[in-house]
């Protein structure tokens, strides 16, 4: 009897386990058995606008440890640092990854010199649980000089992987941490694979591949952008180790960012697969900056390169012609109430038309058009011009400008405190100084609008649709006559005169912006285009401490010069 | 010493023989791992423990009911002793590595006397038993039997072989039951043992206590046994936490874990989710023989000794499972019939509490791998690898051969 009653409860216990929950209990095995073993997508090779490379893959070695517990990868590290000449640093950096990614291989190195790979293969016997795979390496053949556009990859952090922009991502994957890399992130992402190894008890593998079909990665798409390969690297290699700040270059009519550079850059090469600590202190203790990108992160008064604003909006208004004159004579300064409002010239300009002051850059004559147009005025077109938004170029990070609000009572006694403010911000407004700070990028739009007929482009890394917005309705003769005075400016007799070009016009506009830290070292402007009659080119090149605008005219017209000298013939977009 | 002839008993040497076989093939499987261990080669070594457990069978087969009779209490005073040297000079292994249940000269391991204990205490309880003129009616006519249990027993519980403990006691209430002990008296005699599992919860071990009270007024024992056995239960019932500290952490870990296994998935929990998985995923054909993956790739623990019966799981599948399970009830009821069928009270006891032993080895490490049993380190007869337990099972087979040859039909006890 009891025999019986023990045979059926034991045969149902089995049958329960082994027909009714077989397949929990299959799928448990296997999870046991099978490690899957990513193999990481290539990411979209990145060209410019005739092919060149700016950002492949190159194949590399990467060297992971297959560990069931921190205890065993520990040990598993301690007999391979030897061999590896693995740090102390980097066993830790080791143990994070695996405490992100219990489950996933282990990378240890993620670029292994070849030597320390032949060493491995040697003795592949004693370490069953290294894995040696060949992953492709992002690599930017030009390092340096594409840093400030292209950004940079590296491992996808804990805060990343909260995020719901990065759902479906897997501890340990790369992701583009800067630039077009984590803008197009999407794009640039390529489909990760995978294959099965299977593993003992100790997390050892076993055979090679499991039964399980192989997932090949899928690489992603190229990705083409708007830049000029060979202008980002003349525009590289005009800085020397005493210069700081910034130039973009874009195409007038399409925005298309031609060359965007900021200086001093970093080599994003160094940052692949887990950035070197002592590099990473370097480039965060170095004084100039080199992660902080001048053309896009910078805000700076725009000085003198904003009386443009000043004058179309007097244009529009009607309040000035080209040839207008202001009631006082430029002495040096200007009266304004109690204060005295210097010109950059002391010894004084004299009598000015409009286009004598910008060619000039009269501050007195602006103070006076300030005037004329009124704060309120000069504020609501500001805002109009886009001053007080983001240029909207494709890179992460983009500031955003400061400016004035239309409601400027408000926004003034909030900045100064109520009753400690004038009329006389008109005057500093007028001359690109007060409360109005720009990005490199955005003063490039806003001439845009100038070297076309009103309309500012928004700044295109990657070739897309043009998007270009209506921001001042002035006749062609009106613009004819601002470009004519911009041209003064690289003329003999303008601000930079030096940086004039022979056979080529330019036109520009200097400026200096008030350095609030070290009144002594002004930081320099210039925006122009070229050729004035029928601009090809935008430029905007920003010297922090650079003192002078037309040391910044002179990298500006190099780059100009450079650009329409290269350019076939037939590939000049002729307009319409 | 007259000499007859002798009828095998067919059908229990064919049985013993297709256990013996399919389980020499499970610990040969055993071996088949990816990475290879020592146990790749054991097989060998079972296959010669089997030979030498087979002549000696034949052997005994050879010999009579009275020589082996007469041979009982030497035998059981030898194995009483060397189970006492363990606890001296024992040296531990495999499962039971923390415990001295292995007698050594040197490094070389000889063998487990409790193997050879569990042979001659089922001996020395049948030679008590049969002497008797009629079954034992009250506690007190119990003392002898319950003696030559609990001498052995305590030395084992000492070794700590809990296990092994446990197959004494599926012994001790076997044999009583076969020589005719009536049910409420064995209840009775239990119960102190299940107030001491019941004891970790009082409202259990209160209700516990009115079912025996109302026990012990139908069955109105002697009024000193009566008051004896509450006091008994109320002292295993207060006494059980002290005792639970008292086991080793090992111990106490395989009972909580029995509990709950997922309490402790690295450890000892460990054994028996990788158990149950190799088990569920043999499905209903199995992976095929030495192809468990479970094995092979050593996530199952004691592949070869305790949870052999995980492989056969694993590797052959329900189907396996089944098989096996049916050959071992063809066993213990072929066994049963000898005892029926046996000459005398002897002969009949002895068969039966061989049995009775094999029974709760089956029973309790086939539950373990499902996890309906503690793991208690208990070993699957003709399965599990071990020289001492093949040689032991293959002797019980001997001396079943020789009583069931003997055997006219006039059994002392009819149960069943």
């Amino acid at each position: 009897m009891l025999l019986s009653v023990a045979y059926v409860f034991l045969l149902g216990a089995f049958f329960k386990t082994q027909v009714l929950q077989h397949q929990s209990f299959a799928n448990q095995s296997e999870e046991n058995r099978l490690r899957p073993i990513p193999l990481p997508a290539p990411r979209g090779i990145i060209y410019d606008r005739r092919g060149e490379i700016i950002a492949e893959n190159l194949p590399a070695y990467a060297v992971s440890v297959i560990a069931p517990r921190e205890d065993s990868l520990r040990a598993t590290l301690k007999t391979l640092q030897p061999i590896l000449q693995l740090t102390d640093n980097d066993i830790s950096q080791a143990i994070r990854r695996f405490r992100r990614a219990p489950t996933r291989p282990t990378v240890v190195l993620p670029d292994a010199s070849i030597d320390v790979i032949s060493v491995l293969e040697e003795h592949r016997i004693d370490y069953p649980r290294l894995i040696i795979q060949s992953v492709p390496k992002r690599y930017y053949p030009d390092g340096p000089i594409v840093a400030s556009f292209v950004g940079y990859t590296g491992e996808i952090s804990e805060d990343e992987l909260n995020k719901p922009q990065y759902a479906g991502y897997k501890p340990g994957q790369t992701i583009g941490k800067g630039g077009l890399e984590k803008q197009y992130e999407s794009v640039l992402h390529g489909e990760e694979g995978e294959r099965y190894d299977e593993v003992d008890a100790r997390g050892r593998p076993v055979r090679g591949v499991g039964p399980h079909p192989v997932r090949e990665p899928k690489g992603a798409p190229a990705l083409k952008t708007n830049i000029d390969l060979d202008l980002q690297k003349f525009v590289a290699s005009l800085w020397g180790d005493s210069l700081q700040g910034g130039a973009i270059a874009l195409d007038p009519k399409t925005g298309a960012v031609l060359a965007l550079y900021s200086h001093p850059s970093f080599d994003p090469n160094r940052f692949t697969g887990g950035i070197p600590a002592d590099y990473w202190k370097e480039l965060n203790t170095d004084p100039r900056r080199p992660l902080f990108n001048k053309v896009i992160q910078g805000t700076y008064p725009p000085g003198s390169t904003w009386k443009l604003a000043t004058s179309a909006l007097g244009l529009e208004a009607g309040l000035v012609k080209m040839d207008s004159r202001m009631p006082i004579a430029c002495s040096g300064g200007l009266q304004y109430g109690r204060r005295y409002f210097r010109c950059w010239e002391k010894r004084g300009h004299g009598s000015q038309t409009l286009a004598g002051a910008i060619t000039h850059s009269c501050d007195v004559f602006f103070y006076q058009l300030g005037l004329k147009i009124g704060l309120s005025k000069l504020v609501a077109g500001g805002v109009d011009l886009q001053f007080k938004e983001r240029s909207g170029i494709d890179l992460p990070n983009e500031i955003k400008p400061r400016f004035p609000a239309k409601e400027l009572k408000a926004y003034y006694d909030r900045l100064f405190g109520k009753g400690n403010w004038s009329n006389a911000e008109t005057l500093n407004l007028a001359i690109g100084q007060g409360a109005n700070s720009q990005t490199v990028a955005n003063m490039a739009k806003f001439y845009t609008a100038l070297a076309t007929d009103g309309s500012a482009s928004k700044p295109e890394v990657v070739t897309r649709n043009p998007e270009r917005t209506k921001i001042m309705s002035l006749t062609p003769e009106q613009f004819d006559g601002l470009r004519k005075a911009m041209a003064g400016v690289t003329s003999a007799g303008g601000t930079a005169a030096s940086a004039n070009i022979e056979g080529l016009t330019i036109a520009g506009k200097t400026g200096s912006a008030q350095n609030t830290e070290n009144p002594d070292k002004d930081h320099a402007w210039f925006v122009g285009f070229a050729p004035a009659e029928q601009p090809k080119i935008v430029v905007a090149v920003f010297l922090e401490f650079g003192k002078h605008g037309y040391f910044a005219a002179r990298v500006a017209s190099k780059i100009i010069g450079h650009y329409l000298h290269i350019t076939p013939v037939e590939t000049i977009d002729t307009g319409g | 010493m007259r000499m007859r002839r002798i009828v095998a008993d067919y059908p229990l040497v064919l049985i013993a023989i297709a256990l013996s076989i399919f389980g020499v093939a499970m610990v040969y499987s055993a071996g088949q791992t990816d990475t290879p261990t020592a146990v790749e080669r054991v097989y060998k070594s079972q296959i010669v423990w089997l030979v030498f457990g087979m002549l000696g069978a034949y052997g005994i087969s050879r010999s009579s009911v009275r020589f082996i009779e007469w041979l009982t209490i030497p035998a059981y005073v030898l194995s009483v002793i060397l189970l006492a040297l363990t606890l001296v000079v024992g040296k531990g292994a495999g499962t039971a590595a923390s415990t001295k249940s292995w007698l050594a000269i040197g490094s070389v391991r000889i063998g487990q006397p409790s193997e050879l204990a569990k042979v001659t205490v089922v001996l020395m309880l049948a030679y008590v038993l049969a002497a008797r003129r009629e079954p034992p009616k009250s506690l007190l006519d119990l003392w002898k039997p319950a003696l030559i249990v609990l001498i052995p027993w305590t030395i084992i519980m000492l070794q700590p072989d809990l296990g092994t403990g446990l197959a004494f006691i599926g012994i001790f209430f076997g044999m009583l039951y076969w020589s005719g002990v009536a049910w409420p008296l064995l209840l009775l005699l239990a119960s102190p043992v299940v107030s001491l599992i019941l004891s970790f919860s009082t409202g259990l071990w209160g209700a516990w206590f009115l079912v025996l009270l109302a026990l012990v007024l139908y069955y109105r024992p002697y009024l000193v046994e009566g008051i004896v056995l509450m006091v008994a239960n109320i002292a295993t019932g207060v006494i059980a936490p002290i005792l639970w500290e008292k086991l080793a952490p090992y111990q106490q870990n395989r009972l909580r874990v029995f509990i709950d296994p997922s309490a402790d998935p690295r450890a000892s929990g460990y054994h028996v989710i990788q158990s149950k998985i190799a088990i569920g995923s043999g499905g209903f054909l199995g992976k095929g023989f030495t192809l468990g993956t479970q094995k092979r790739l050593a996530f199952l623990p004691e592949q070869h000794t305790d949870f052999i019966f995980s492989v056969v799981g694993e590797e052959m599948g329900f189907i396996g499972v089944m098989v096996a399970l049916s050959l071992f009830l063809a066993l213990f009821l072929r066994v049963t019939r000898i005892a029926e069928r046996a000459n005398d009270s002897f002969s009949s006891l002895v068969a039966f509490g061989l049995m009775a032993s094999w029974f709760v080895h089956v029973l309790v490490n086939v539950g373990m791998t499902l996890n309906l049993m503690p793991i208690t380190g208990i070993p699957l007869p003709f399965f599990s690898y071990g020289g001492s337990f093949m040689l032991a099972s293959w002797l019980a087979i001997g001396i079943l051969m020789r009583i069931s040859g003997e055997g006219r039909g006039k059994a002392a006890f009819k149960k069943v």
